[in-house]
């Protein structure tokens, strides 16, 4: 439900990197998503058309890359994927993963059209 | 095509704020709180049992969040603590921001224990981290036993799990174990009270405990 003020906050940083002028150039917005980071990618990609829908930044579009749930288990110590080991680890049994991936909600990079003419 | 490196956390600026926040709270040695739940799990009850067991022994202040009205920072301002009330206006958590411009209305200088009583969302929440001390999550036995593990993160990051209204399990299909079970198996260290806040059950352990976590702060 919060995709909406995702949107904004990757907008915002798209901004202070992408000065206005070349903000037509922008294409893939590229946003790595961890698989329990809580957002839904769907909804994200949606909000982000919304959000930048009658701005200069319109041409821009989400490139989502899931990046997956992985945690150290604190028994055995071996690194598991989470949804495999629904919080028990399948080696041992033991609790008390620490989470090592899968919280993500990072903008990587923007990709810029070189092609598009821009106004000096 | 070029590419613009940027690499950096979408949340960024309400970390940012959380810090500011939370180095406010250790200035004034303040224990801030942030309880989460579900609508209708009983975070005003809790926190209306936590007063009025506490306020004879330490300075309270809460800071209210509400979509939509101020229903709970009155029942909360009925027991004579200060109270700030945040409307979200439909926004679905609290954000940092939002608690530091409630903060500049509460003197944090004469204060032992701030409550920062959350919208009511096991989701969004989980994200924002406001500045506070620990997340109290409270899950009502009505909810069903299997809450925690259709909402790991909230229960990763809370600090304590408070299993509200055990006075109606005789009705519910709920079991305790089982709940305490689900919620350590994401989360072993999880400090857990079973509770009924509305007939103060089981609000005098959680109490003490909560005052011996704000006297750490001074010691």
């Amino acid at each position: 439900m919060h995709e909406l003020g995702v949107a904004a906050g990757i907008l915002d940083i798209v901004r202070q990197h992408v000065p206005v002028s070349d903000a037509r150039r922008v294409r893939a917005v590229r946003v790595r998503l961890g698989e329990i980071a809580g957002v839904v990618p769907d909804s994200l990609d949606f909000c982000f058309g919304a959000i930048v829908a009658g701005t200069p930044y319109a041409s821009a579009f989400l490139a989502i890359e899931r990046v997956p749930a992985r945690g150290r288990c604190g028994g055995c110590g071996r690194l598991v994927e989470v949804s495999r080991m629904q919080w028990v680890c399948p080696w041992c049994g033991g609790l008390g993963l620490t989470v090592t991936s899968g919280d993500e909600l990072h903008v990587a990079d923007v990709e810029l059209d070189d092609t598009v003419e821009v106004a000096l | 095509m070029s590419v613009v490196t940027i690499e950096r956390k979408v949340l960024e600026k309400n970390d940012a704020l959380a810090a500011i926040n939370r180095a406010a709270f250790d200035r004034h040695r303040l224990l801030a709180v942030n309880v989460v739940s579900s609508p209708g799990a009983g975070k005003t009850t809790l926190l209306e049992a936590t007063i009025e067991h506490l306020k004879d022994r330490l300075r309270i202040a809460v800071v209210e969040g509400d979509v939509q009205t101020d229903l709970d920072a009155q029942r909360v301002a009925r027991y004579r603590v200060p109270v700030v009330q945040i409307v979200t206006n439909g926004g679905c958590h609290l954000e940092a921001g939002l608690v530091a411009q409630a903060l500049d209305r509460l003197d944090l200088g004469v204060l032992d224990l701030l409550i920062i009583e959350n919208v009511g969302n096991l989701v969004c929440p989980a994200n924002y981290d406001l500045g506070e001390a620990m997340k109290v999550v409270v899950l009502s036995t009505a909810e069903g036993d299997d809450k925690p593990l259709k909402y790991p993160g909230m229960f990763r990051r809370a600090s304590v799990l408070i299993i509200n209204k055990v006075d109606l399990l005789p009705y519910v299909n709920a079991d305790v174990d089982m709940i305490k079970r689900h919620a350590r198996q994401i989360n072993p260290a999880l400090v857990v009270f079973e509770m009924a806040a509305t007939t103060r059950t089981g609000v005098a352990a959680w109490c003490d405990w909560l005052a011996a976590e704000v006297a750490a702060r001074h010691a």
